[in-house]
């Protein structure tokens, strides 16, 4: 085994471990544990910082390392486990890694005094446990098992505080959106295995290259894999758990349903992006294009500081689907990396307003205000500059701004939608969306950042008590608000326009095996749309930043009139679209419905009737086999033989007289009889 | 008087016709064992006479031994028997003797 794999295994067992010791014995440790948990994600961000640092050195992008064994073995059937070691991988680790240990930073002074503070620890330290097992694994059914376990971690996190039915609620609906989701990938995964006989990627790729698995099935299989992706990346139509996942304690919505969980669905995708036909790349593409559009125009008018930025999220996610449906894949993961980086920050940044506002909110006994609601800030600028100059770099990295990394990987994802329409003219949607959801996102990111910490203070006996954010939630706040600029994503060229960075360099397309696009034609399309696609977003990032400036920020147009103005279309918004009523009017109701009826036709009908009627039908039959049971067989004819049995024992008892003399009698008389029938 | 196998016979017919009637008749279990030794001999003079004048030869001498030998410990048996009786019923009476029919 080589120190790669080595490597892998430790950053795989290390946060078991810590999960280990958090639940078992957290409680009782001193500080209720935390440091287990926070020194086993500090060192596997340390190993992955260290194989990141040793791809940089030499820059290889075909840098590949295996490790399986036969995890069961029964004749021919077999089914082999292992890691996978790649530059993507490798790249992710680290994401996850420096992401998890903000997250375990932060807690610290968020989570300070919560009675199930241990657990808290242990369910973070599963989260990231799993979340490497997603990233290491190079085979479906460790891929699948770790989906699940994250899926298990999200719930049990966003359900953290269960006592509050909201969150409990919150819980049980990602767990069972995730399962629709989860069916198809499941299907997918099958479909995978009955062609290939195995479930390494290996063996998937091979498989697909020789043909083996082709046409409808392969396109199935791949919209089965990426239903998988739906529900966990949160797309529409399974997009409805993201939003009511911020119920969770805030560290853990920027950990998982920011940076990292969400984006497994993408990372997936990525991963399985060459055996991917054109017909599935073309659902994938716009379903994604549809989301980013879709939640983007969800968060304008969203109140909750939170819920902006998990529609946020959910469009950024839709982008990055985008990416991989129209080929460029690496453009993908490049935005997941950097998304993960200013979105997380975002968050974290949220979770500093919101525990200061929390705080602020306790001290002047005002328990009926929203900590959470946007309405209720206002001018926070002043007292929490760290926070505010941390979040604006990264919202301007979200706007897309050159000079911030999200302007880079937007960029590219944009292109590519661009290549892709001037490829086929009749998909001209999907750059419609990618460019109409990039307008929405800068001018509601402006929105946030104005109402949040610009202006007046609405409230301002709260807002005297506000205080700075204690040092661990500054240092998050710092390593990701600086991790919003560019330079760090372009390294070794300054240039901030897209110049080969060392990402590009390690990361590289492949070409698609099942007949999508090649690499170097899509790298061609992509160079060829890039310069009309950067002078196009810039100046729609910028339209949108204004846009937002003329209406939060200098008030010149009134959000207030505008709404009033077009009350249909703010409701929408408002309303989310009036997709969970739309679920609950066509799903949930006919399903009740149809369970009532189900029920009635169990208890009313085959409970009372069929199987009631069994019952009394057999105690009849039951009563009627027992008459003739002890009336005839036991009264006539058992007790009949020990009558009759009884009666010639009695006569013959006569005969048994004890006398010995007797039977000497009737021995001799015998004997007698004997011989005289012998002489004659 | 001619010496035949006959008169042999008949006195052990005789023989074993008064202890079978011994056995039958008397009630004292003393007497019914003198009635089986009577049984006995009658066979035994049987034996003695068949080796005299029919094909036995010298083995109806070994049976009429054997026989007696057989009487011997029939007597010792029989008479612990009655012993035992006599302690469990206080009486040699073989009528009184019926608790196997109850």
């Amino acid at each position: 085994m080589n120190i790669f794999i080595q490597y892998g295994l430790a950053i795989y067992l290390l946060p078991l471990a810590a999960f280990l010791i958090q639940i078992f014995w957290g409680r009782r440790l001193p500080r209720k544990g935390d440091w287990v948990s926070i020194g086993a994600v500090l060192l596997t961000l340390v190993l992955s910082t260290a194989m990141l640092a040793s791809l940089l050195l030499d820059l290889n992008p075909d840098f590949h390392q295996e490790a399986s064994f036969t995890w069961l073995d029964l004749g021919r059937f077999q089914i082999r486990v292992g890691f996978l070691m790649d530059t993507v991988t490798v790249i992710m680790l680290f994401v996850v890694a420096l992401i998890s240990s903000a997250s375990h930073i932060f807690s610290i002074k968020y989570m300070e005094g919560d009675p199930a503070y241990s657990r808290y620890y242990a369910y973070l330290s599963l989260f990231t446990f799993s979340m490497n097992g997603i990233v290491l694994s190079n085979n479906l059914l460790l891929l699948y098992v770790s989906w699940e376990l994250v899926g298990l971690s999200s719930y049990l996190l966003i359900g953290f505080w269960y006592e509050k039915p909201s969150a409990a609620l919150a819980g049980m609906k990602a767990f069972l959106t995730n399962r629709v989701g989860d069916i198809g990938f499941f299907i997918g995964i099958l479909l995978m295995f009955t062609a290939t006989g195995s479930f390494l990627y290996r063996d998937m790729f091979a498989g697909v290259a020789a043909g083996t698995i082709a046409g409808t099935t392969l396109t199935l299989a791949g919209i089965g894999l990426f239903m998988g992706a739906v529900g966990k990346s949160s797309q529409v139509p399974l997009h409805i758990w993201l939003p009511d996942a911020m119920e969770g304690p805030t560290p853990v919505s920027a950990l998982m349903h920011a940076a990292t969980m969400v984006a497994a669905g993408v990372f997936m995708m990525v991963r399985f992006f060459p055996i991917l036909t054109p017909d599935a790349l073309l659902v994938v593409a716009y379903i994604g294009g549809i989301t980013a559009l879709f939640a983007s125009l969800i968060a304008i008018t969203q109140t909750d500081i939170k819920k902006v930025l998990a529609y946020s999220t959910v469009s950024q996610l839709g982008y990055m689907i985008l990416a991989v449906g129209t080929g460029a894949y690496v453009a993908a993961f490049f935005h997941l990396v950097t998304h993960a980086v200013f979105k997380s920050n975002l968050f974290y940044g949220s979770g500093s307003v919101i525990h200061a506002m929390h705080h602020g909110l306790e001290r002047t006994h005002r328990h009926d205000l929203d900590p959470q609601d946007m309405r209720n800030m206002g001018g926070l600028k002043a007292k929490l500059p760290l926070t505010y100059w941390s979040m604006v770099a990264s919202t301007l990295a979200i706007a897309g701004i050159p000079f911030f990394s999200g302007f880079l990987s937007k960029d590219q994802i944009l292109a590519g939608t661009l290549a892709f329409a001037e490829h086929h003219p009749v998909h001209f949607l999907l750059p419609v969306f990618g460019f109409g959801a990039a307008l929405i996102t800068a001018f509601y990111m402006t929105r946030l950042i104005f109402l949040t910490f610009h202006q007046e203070p609405r409230h301002p006996e709260v807002f005297a008590q506000i205080q700075r954010a204690p040092f661990e939630m500054a240092l998050p706040l710092t390593i990701l608000g600086t991790g919003s600029l560019y330079v760090f994503y372009t390294l070794p060229s300054v240039n901030p326009f897209g110049g080969e960075g060392w990402f590009q360099r390690l990361v590289e397309a492949r070409d698609s095996l099942a007949g999508g696009p090649a690499a170097d034609w899509m790298a061609e399309q992509m160079h060829h749309a890039h310069l009309p696609t950067m002078i196009l977003s810039i100046a729609v990032a910028l339209a949108g930043l204004v846009l937002g400036w003329l209406m939060y920020g200098s008030r010149r147009i009134s959000a207030e009139a505008l709404a009033r103005r077009f009350p249909r279309l703010h409701d929408l918004s408002y309303h989310k679209f009036y997709v969970d009523e739309l679920y609950a009017k066509l799903l949930y109701d006919p399903l009740l419905k149809l369970a009532d009826f189900v029920g009635w036709l169990d208890w009313d009908w085959y409970d009372k009737k069929i199987i009631d009627g069994f019952g009394r039908w057999t105690t009849r039959i039951a009563r009627w086999v027992g008459t003739a049971d002890y009336d005839g067989l036991d009264q006539g004819l058992v007790d009949g033989v020990g009558r009759t049995l009884r009666a010639v024992g009695g006569g013959m008892q006569r005969l048994q007289t004890g006398r010995i003399q007797n039977y000497i009698l009737l021995a001799t008389a015998g004997v007698i009889i004997i011989l005289l029938s012998q002489v004659f | 008087m001619t010496h035949s196998l006959s008169i042999y016979l008949l006195v052990a017919a005789i023989l074993f016709g008064l202890g079978v009637y011994a056995i039958m008749t008397r009630r004292n279990a003393i007497a019914i064992l003198m009635g089986v030794e009577l049984v006995l001999n009658a066979a035994n003079l049987n034996f003695v006479a068949f080796a005299r004048f029919g094909g036995m030869n010298s083995s109806g001498h070994v049976f009429a031994l054997f026989v007696i030998v057989l009487a011997a410990a029939e007597a010792a048996v029989a008479l612990a028997i009655i012993i035992n009786l006599y302690h469990n019923l206080h009486t040699i009476n073989v009528e009184e003797a019926s608790t196997l029919k109850q």
